[in-house]
């Protein structure tokens, strides 16, 4: 006598309503964040002014037909400057990001998952480096190797690797203990294969998420950098710098120091609102009651 | 039974919203019980017992909505004030839930939660308060209470801890007690103990109890009452003897034949019920079980049959096509 | 089922876990012999901390074992290692209590079964997904509605069907079956334990089903083992260990069960207290702090195994039934 019950009704539970609500603000701050990246990728094609021609006889001047955004004190359109600026925010945010979380998130998926010595090396080290304090090192780094965008980046990128690291670990150590990679295990998968197989696309999601906030820390870090005379050096423009510039004449010309802050705001509150919304969805299912 | 309910539910229903849609969690359930008198409900996961109980505490997710009304104690707590609630509950209602790590907590001693509680609610003095704790954790059969007085709930097992919770549910002498399946999470041994101190100190105390849980053989020996519940409804309603001597709903039966008996040879298939329980944002227009049940017709596909009184034998089941009492040969 | 004409298939012998929590030492398993024959059900009961999910992880060597053999269709899993050893684990399948958990949330179903296939190196995709289609239907689902989806849609009895198909799909000789309805409910549990009876005639298969429920244990198995604070207190032919326990820990466990039967009065004679921590377990017999019948040789004296009736071995000083 098979009592074996074939689902009549295998059409499971109701299918979940495919398109997540993801909010006006969500679009919006992609749609920035595109803005910002197309311009500053292809500024050199877009039909704007040098960023460093300088017009000493309009300096500061207010918003034009000639000028959009107006001159700063060397007569330096603002426009142009703005969008050569995203340039090395973005650049720095992003690959300084890049640089964290791909070896932070190595780092501590093989932490995690390997526990042992390598854990307590891992998290050893880290601990080292969350310790130094990183004014001092970014200091001694770009006196000695000079202060250019690569240096900065590979700088600040070391200095995120700690916060990936414990990121990684910490959703590891919890997937570890799950049963389907045990499941794996008893199944006689490789260690290399489960890290890829079942753990990567579980951790990757929370990283990514992450990663977005990265990166609009790291825009806020180059441009403080940028603002104490670390960063680029001028002419080139930085958004940092910009404000430093523009701090001198605030009483005059407070667009000078304000449209650049006020662009590195709007791009920071995008990402985090990118990564917030993406860490919410991190859940494949949908939300709870 | 001829004491006046202590608490009545009244045409309660629970609605909640989910991403898929209106969830009916709750749909009309009418319960009493009586001081002194307890009352199973049973039904398996997602069947509503556990929002029913929290409609009864006003416990619900704030997106709920309830209708219907909740008598207790002359009272309508549907229509009572959040300061008048909290009054309420502790004195008079308390609850023990399915998992004592999660209830206690976990950086508070056993003691201060003990002594807190019976301060706060029976406006005791502290020294007459830590003795009174003493004293309840002692009655619910915890060795050298003095000692565990000063513990933290992970000092403690499983067993031990829910014993801790019971000690606080029973601190303020309350009325109605809400065990919603105390048992779940402990081994055998532990469960049948703990079952035992819940129906003694229900006696001691002539407390009104309600048993929530998804086993039969826990109603079985230790209810006056029992109410099953299918898909958010109650489908069957007795005195416990009658339940399981009279079995009406098909579903009641099923549910008790697909329990692997202990004095069936190993190897015996079990009568299964075939299929699952429906998706609860997607109501049935006819009876829920109808799907799985095998007596089903189209007057099932088309109608739910009302909770009707059954007979002349004090039970109320939900079917167009209830069992024969004879035909329930003890399975 | 006359099984044991068949040979021993899983023999355990003396064997011992213990792991480190803190810097304290957990005796998870202490010196534990069973034996699993060819086509037959050893149902393992015992409560929550007694050792018997750490047997099953030790049997396919996901724990190591501190001491003690266990082997395998004449191979020593013990002393296996790396490729050797992931070899062998293709032919013995671990099901877990909590199917949701035991799946990976991102991947789609048939990625999930036709993961085996892919480890042990079935390369053609065609033949891969003509498998994944026939373990799928014989465990009662439709592949078509259920390939291409992620275990968020299905309920808790569907993705244990589903951990099933995977346990199955490379057809092997041994099933671990660790509590594997527990989390599910009655109208369900019954639905799998079928459906386990079903795919052990039709896969012709072995199984060592570990639970807490007896009666759960009872519908399925050929033999009893019951396990207390890491000892293996019985083992026995199920009727017999039902019918005549020798063990008081045995007996205790079967009053303890709720009888849904309200003329059956719950047993008076419940066990006293709960099972110590595995820390520090009482001397000489385990069970002494919590059995009516302990006295001091039970406290001096580890008992032994022993043979109480035909195929019935208890380990107790002072067996039920047996005039001393």
């Amino acid at each position: 006598m098979a009592v074996l019950e074939i689902d009549d009704d295998t059409a499971l539970v109701a299918p979940v309503a495919k398109r997540r609500k993801l909010g006006g603000l969500f679009l919006c701050a992609v749609a920035w964040i595109l803005l910002i990246g197309l311009a500053a990728v292809f500024a050199a094609f877009l039909p704007i002014a040098s960023p460093t021609d300088m017009d000493m006889l309009g300096k500061r001047a207010p918003p034009s037909a000639a000028h959009w955004l107006g001159t700063d004190s060397l007569g330096r359109d603002m426009l142009s400057r703005l969008i050569y600026g995203a340039r090395v925010s973005l650049t720095v945010g992003l690959l300084s990001s890049v640089i964290g979380v791909t070896v932070g998130g190595a780092l501590g998926m093989l932490a995690g998952y390997f526990r042992g010595r390598l854990e307590t090396f891992t998290v050893g080290g880290v601990d080292v480096l969350l310790a130094f304090p990183p004014l001092v090192f970014l200091l001694a780094v770009l006196a000695y190797l000079g202060q250019t965008v690569l240096n900065i980046t590979l700088v600040i990128g070391v200095l995120s690797i700690p916060a990936f690291t414990r990121v990684a670990r910490a959703v590891t150590l919890s997937l570890s203990e799950r049963e389907f990679v045990v499941a794996a295990r008893a199944l006689g998968a490789t260690h290399s294969r489960i890290l890829l197989r079942e753990l990567l696309p579980n951790v990757s999601l929370p990283l990514v998420a992450f990663f977005l906030l990265g990166v609009a820390v790291t825009i806020v870090v180059e441009g403080a950098l940028s603002f104490l005379g670390l960063g680029v050096p001028p002419p080139a423009p930085s958004w940092g710098s910009m404000i430093a510039e523009g701090r001198e004449s605030l009483d005059i010309a407070p667009w000078l120091a304000f449209l650049p802050a006020g662009t590195m705001f709007i791009t920071v509150l995008a990402f985090n609102i990118v990564g917030d919304t993406l860490r919410a969805l991190t859940d494949p299912r949908p939300g709870a009651l | 039974m001829t004491n006046p309910p202590l608490l009545s539910v009244e045409g309660v229903s629970v609605e909640l919203p989910t991403p898929r849609g209106q969830l009916l969690a709750v749909d009309k359930v009418d319960l009493e019980v009586a001081a002194g008198r307890t009352l199973g409900v049973v039904g398996e996961s997602g069947c509503g017992k556990t929002m029913l109980s929290r409609a009864i505490l006003q416990l619900l997710p704030k997106k709920a909505a309830l209708s219907g009304r909740i008598m207790f104690d002359g009272q309508d707590m549907v229509q009572l004030s959040p300061e008048a609630l909290r009054r309420l509950r502790g004195p008079s209602l308390a609850v023990v839930f399915q998992n004592p790590m999660t209830s206690l907590n976990p950086v508070l001693t056993i003691g201060t939660q003990l002594i807190e509680t019976l301060q706060a609610h029976m406006g005791m003095a502290a020294p007459a308060a830590a003795k009174r704790g003493i004293e309840l954790l002692a009655a619910v059969g915890i060795p050298a209470p003095e000692q565990r007085l000063r513990q933290y709930p992970h000092q403690l097992s499983g067993g031990m801890r829910q014993r801790v919770a019971i000690a606080i549910a029973l601190s303020c002498e309350p009325k109605l007690l809400i065990a919603d399946e105390p048992t779940t999470a402990l081994d055998v041994t532990v469960q049948a103990q703990i079952l035992d101190l819940l129906a003694r100190e229900q006696q001691r105390r002539h407390m009104a109890m309600i048993l929530i849980t998804h086993d039969l053989g826990v109603v079985a020996g230790r209810t006056d009452e029992v109410a099953v519940m299918y898909a958010g409804r109650v489908v069957e309603r007795a005195p416990t003897t009658t339940l399981f001597s009279h079995m009406r709903m098909p579903y009641t039966a099923a549910l008790l034949a697909a329990i692997p008996k202990l004095d069936s040879p190993p190897h015996t298939a079990l009568p299964a019920i075939a299929g699952r329980p429906p998706d609860p944002t997607r109501p049935l227009r006819g009876c829920s079980f109808a799907p799985r049940c095998s007596r089903a017709d189209d007057r099932c596909q088309a109608a739910k049959p009302p909770l009707d009184t059954a007979d002349h034998i004090g039970g109320q089941y939900a079917c167009w096509h209830p069992l024969q009492p004879a035909a329930v040969a003890r399975a | 089922m006359a099984a044991s004409d068949n040979g021993t298939l899983l023999a355990v012998e003396n064997l011992v876990v213990e792991y480190p929590v803190g810097n304290k030492t957990v005796y998870a398993v202490s010196d534990v012999s069973l034996h699993v024959d060819r086509g037959e059900t050893l149902g393992l009961v015992g409560e929550s901390g007694c050792g018997k999910s750490t047997l099953g992880r030790a049997v396919l060597q996901l724990r190591r074992p501190t001491a003690g053999t266990v082997t395998f269709d004449g191979i020593d899993l013990t002393k296996l290692e790396g490729e050797a050893l992931r070899r062998m684990r293709r032919r013995l399948q671990l099901i877990f209590q909590d199917p949701i958990a035991s799946l990976n949330p991102r991947r789609r179903i048939g990625d999930i079964v036709a993961e085996p296939l892919v480890i042990t190196g079935v390369t053609d995709r065609d033949e891969r997904d003509l498998r994944v289609r026939a373990v799928l239907t014989a465990v009662g689902l439709d592949p078509d509605l259920t390939m291409s989806r992620l275990p968020h849609e299905f309920s808790g009895g569907q993705c244990q069907r589903i951990c099933i198909a995977r346990a199955l799909i490379l057809e092997p000789e041994l099933v671990i079956c660790d509590e594997p309805v527990s989390a599910l409910d009655v109208s369900i549990r019954a639905q799998i334990l079928n459906l386990l009876e079903d795919m052990k005639r039709r896969y012709g298969l072995t199984l060592l089903f570990i639970a807490h429920d007896l009666a759960v244990v009872k519908a399925v198995s050929d033999r009893i083992a019951v396990m207390y604070l890491g000892r293996l207190c019985e083992i026995g032919p199920t009727e017999q260990i039902f019918t005549h326990p020798a063990h008081p820990y045995t007996a205790l466990l079967l009053d303890a069960i709720p009888v849904p039967d309200p003329s059956v009065k719950p047993a008076a004679n419940v066990p006293i207290g709960e099972p110590p921590s595995p820390i520090a377990p009482p001397s000489g017999c385990r069970f002494r702090t919590r059995c009516p019948r302990a006295d001091q040789r039970c406290a001096d004296q580890v008992p032994a195994l022993r043979e109480i009736s035909p195929g019935q071995l208890a380990a107790c000083h002072h067996p039920l039934g047996v005039a001393n």
